[in-house]
């Protein structure tokens, strides 16, 4: 197996892009990551789309999109596991040039969400059609019912909970490229409308347009794109029961625990090792299960520990420095790929105010429908 | 929705037909093909009781649009004596109300429409037992 | 003899009370009752119509037969408010009962009298000894125009009966039928709301037929009104049935148990059969009980039963009618009323 770098990246802003369309958002995030990396070709192309077909009618993004980057002809497929498009797209593009089958690989997410679909209902048929949705639940109706299983098995608080939107508000605040650049209290996410109980408007990530790229070679060939290549020295994808009402405890994310120890078996890392990490906040209590699937924090300290600054910036493992899903905003389909560019950035010491100092280990995680798939990152700095 | 998908779930949706693995003793619903736990294919139907315990819930304030003159509804993750789990609407009541433990009983009830025109699609929910 | 082996009702436990829709209309509550004896309805959830209705009664009813109901050879639903125009509300009913599908299906409609014709279809099938048992249903989320005097009176709930030859919990020992045309009350193909003839609705309908029914029956049977423990007739209204029985020489005490109206409202295809499972409820061996339907249109039919040794012991299997009409309820404000009953139209 070869070691993989990303050596150029680029994304769009995210929010409500109303002038962008799904193929200019990709040409515009991809065009950059080529610019990024002074590239003129690929070998192929994998882009992390959850539901084109829903969102915009539009299917086939492969050729489509490949063809608008005026490189028709490339091998480009669309990658989809719901939420966890763009990470499995990444995960796609690693393996291609860690096998030797390709050199030069375009890993990049796109979702155009504000084109007027019923997002409700997309979203939806990320969990169980059948089982779920047609019984009425909703995506953050699955993740309030995860919210509570927690609160009565670890005493999590609705203040907790409020303190995760807190605090990715903060870090987004300080980045060019979220949707939300404000801060919020705790006693605004705690007025703000319910959507799910106990879920208010301040724990839902936003819908969002957006697209990321990020350009994969060899390490042995990245100083031909650039002298701070970003190792990826792990990747691990894992699913688990669909329907929440098939898993044993609602409380944990199998699939994130198991995706995160395939990463860091691969990565001869502990998370202990781990400097920053973006993980899967769709909704706050997300964020609180996964740190604790992937031993960011000891079991059962999840949900104190954006309250007690613990994943704060200049805390001991800053957690979603992006401003993460809730601020930066979820396109859904792009959501993995641009938490690798915060990664990537992070590495070459490029986050600006957001800067973790002297960060050299990295992680992403991100994940599809209730936690049902999941795939996590290791990143390492060479610099 | 289209007819025949909802026709071929009639059996567990009307029913509440199940299935438990030969092999390990797994209760599956809706029945499937392969066992969840141990991956037998040896699997027979039966029919779950009509009861069960909450076990998780939420209140669904922002609902799906066919959903939007039923809210806010409570839904539920309800466990049968037979530990089969079932997400299902929890009604008859005060959404407040619906607790983990509470017992209800499973009702066949209207739970979707495919438009004014379309098929009706039923199905059980949750009503607390007095 | 063929009779009821199992039966079994259901009424929604959402309710709105005479005074409320009064009060929305800015008529005088106390006239209400006074006048048409109604206390409260019972009002139909947004995922509650005649099939579950339907579904919640047949379960009560299997569970009292004690039967396999794979034996259950036909099943008719009476309604005025079946789901679909075309489409039977009675293949979901036998599916969901575990009947289907060696078994003969219809939709029956009569205005309020469309269940008691269910249950004599399926009696005579009984009685021919072409199906071993056989189902009759009646159940109605009834429909009444905002600020008509129906509107006081329609509600929803239903009854189902199982008939056979084995183990009866009542013996029918007679049933009679008259009918003749009476536009007293009808609803047009894509009407929402019924209309009727408001005071012809009275002496030429409901009091024609519900009298020469009874009377013809009270004839072949040869029993006088006094022989009767319990009486029921259909129940438009809590004085409508008051008055016939007083004309046919029946005593308070006799109609007492099954005027379930003034707390449960007029459920169409439902009202006299669901009067019936509440006299069943609490029946003594050997007590004789008549019922006497009517719908519009018009006619009445009319049933005599004997209570036997064994409906005491099926009573406990199902819930009662009583339990139902005073177990939990919720009282709705006329805005949820005008919701529960889709007079609110969202966008689609």
């Amino acid at each position: 197996m070869r070691e993989v770098a990303i050596v150029g990246a680029g994304m769009t802003q995210f929010g409500e892009l109303w002038q962008s369309s799904l193929r200019d958002l990709f040409v515009e995030a991809a065009a950059a990551a080529l610019r990024s990396a002074g590239a003129d070709h690929v070998d192929s192309i994998f882009i992390g789309n959850m539901s084109g077909g829903q969102f915009v009618g539009q299917e086939h993004l492969g050729p489509l999109l490949a063809d608008h980057l005026g490189m028709a002809g490339v091998a480009a497929v669309r990658v989809e596991s719901a939420c966890a498009s763009g990470g499995a797209a990444l995960g796609l593009g690693f393996m291609a040039v860690a096998s030797g089958l390709a050199d030069v690989v375009l890993a990049a997410g796109v979702e155009k969400m504000t084109d007027g679909a019923d997002v409700t209902n997309v979203l939806a048929s990320a969990a169980d059609q059948e089982n779920e949705v047609y019984h009425g639940i909703t995506f953050p109706g699955l993740y309030a019912m995860i919210a509570r299983a927690h609160m009565q098995v670890k005493g999590t608080t609705e203040e907790d909970l409020a303190w995760v939107s807190v605090k990715n508000h903060k870090h987004g605040a300080m980045n060019p490229k979220a949707q939300f650049r404000t801060e919020v209290t705790v006693d605004q996410v705690l007025k703000s409308s319910m959507v799910a109980e106990p879920l208010r408007l301040l724990h839902c990530s936003p819908v969002s347009d957006g697209a990321a790229a990020v350009l994969l070679c060899p390490l042995d060939k990245a100083e031909k794109y650039t002298d701070k290549p970003v190792k990826i020295v792990g990747s691990g994808m894992a699913t688990s029961a669909m329907a929440l009402a098939d898993r044993k405890d609602l409380a944990v994310l199998d699939a994130v625990a198991q995706s995160g120890e395939r990463a860091y078996k691969m990565a001869g890392v502990m998370p202990k090792d781990v400097q920053v990490a973006e993980v899967h906040d769709c909704f706050s209590i997300a964020e609180i299960c996964c740190i604790e699937a992937l031993g960011l924090v000891s079991e059962g300290k999840g949900a104190k520990a954006a309250a007690s600054g613990h994943t704060a910036l200049g805390g001991q493992i800053p957690v979603n420095t992006s401003g993460g899903l809730k601020s930066k905003g979820h396109p859904v389909g792009a959501t993995g790929v641009a938490q690798a560019i915060e990664i990537f950035e992070q590495l070459r010491g490029e986050a600006g105010e957001r800067q973790v100092e002297g960060a050299r280990i990295g992680l992403t995680q991100n994940m599809g429908g209730s936690g049902a798939s999941s795939v996590v990152h290791i990143y390492e700095g060479v610099r | 929705m289209p007819s025949p998908r909802y026709w071929r779930e009639i059996p567990n949706r009307y029913r509440l037909e199940a299935a438990r693995c030969s092999a390990c003793g797994a209760v599956l619903f809706p029945p499937r093909s392969i066992c969840a736990q141990c991956r037998s294919d040896q699997l027979a139907r039966f029919q779950l009781s009509r009861k069960g315990k909450v076990v998780t819930t939420t209140v669904v304030h922002v609902p799906p649009g066919e959903f939007l003159m039923e809210a806010p509804y409570a839904m539920a993750v309800v466990e049968t004596p037979e530990g089969a789990r079932l997400m299902v609407q929890v009604v008859d009541c005060d959404p407040a109300e619906v607790r983990p433990d509470m017992e209800v009983s499973l009702e066949f009830r209207l739970i979707r429409r495919e438009g004014h025109s379309g098929i009706l699609c039923y199905g059980h929910k949750g009503v607390p037992v007095a | 003899m063929a009779g009821i082996v199992g039966y079994g009702a259901y009424i929604p436990r959402n309710r709105i009370r005479s005074e409320e829709i009064a009060r929305q209309w800015g008529k005088d509550p106390q006239a209400i009752e006074r006048g048409l004896l109604l206390k409260e309805k019972s009002v139909p959830g947004l995922d509650e119509d005649t099939i579950t209705i339907s579904v919640a009664a047949g379960r009560g009813a299997v569970d009292r037969a004690g039967i396999d109901p794979a034996l259950i050879g036909a099943v008719y639903v009476g309604s005025e408010s079946h789901p679909y125009a075309v489409k039977p509300s009675g293949t979901v009913v036998s599916e969901a009962l575990g009947i289907a599908p060696e078994v003969r299906v219809a939709d029956f409609e009569f205005a309020c009298k469309a269940g008691t014709e269910a249950m004599l279809v399926a009696l005579a099938l009984v009685e021919s000894g072409r199906v071993e048992y056989a189902m009759g249903i009646g159940a109605d989320t009834s429909q009444g125009a905002p600020n008509d005097a129906l509107e006081f009176s329609a509600s929803a709930g239903g009854a189902a009966f199982i008939f056979g030859n084995q183990d009866p919990l009542a013996d029918v020992l007679d049933a009679y039928s008259y009918t003749s045309d009476t536009p007293d009350f009808w609803r047009r193909e894509g009407e929402f709301y019924p209309r009727h003839g408001g005071r012809f609705t009275g002496e030429p309908a409901y009091f024609k037929h519900v009298l020469a029914a009874t009377r013809a029956i009270l004839e072949s049977t040869g029993y006088k009104p006094s022989d009767f423990r319990h009486v029921v007739f259909h129940m438009p209204n809590g004085k409508f049935p008051l008055t016939a029985g007083k004309q046919l020489g029946f005593t308070k005490e006799q109609l007492e148990v099954g005027w379930v109206v003034p707390q449960m409202g007029n459920t169409y295809s439902g009202s006299s059969p669901t009067g019936l499972a509440a006299i069943l409820d609490v029946a003594d061996p050997g007590d004789l009980i008549l019922i006497t339907s009517f719908g519009s249109g018009a006619g009445s039919d009319s049933f005599v039963l004997r209570a036997t040794d064994l409906l005491p012991r099926r009573v406990g299997r199902a819930p009662t009618v009583r339990s139902m009409l005073e177990g939990p309820r919720r009282y709705l404000t006329y805005g949820e009323y005008a919701k529960y009953r889709e007079k609110i139209i969202l966008n689609d």
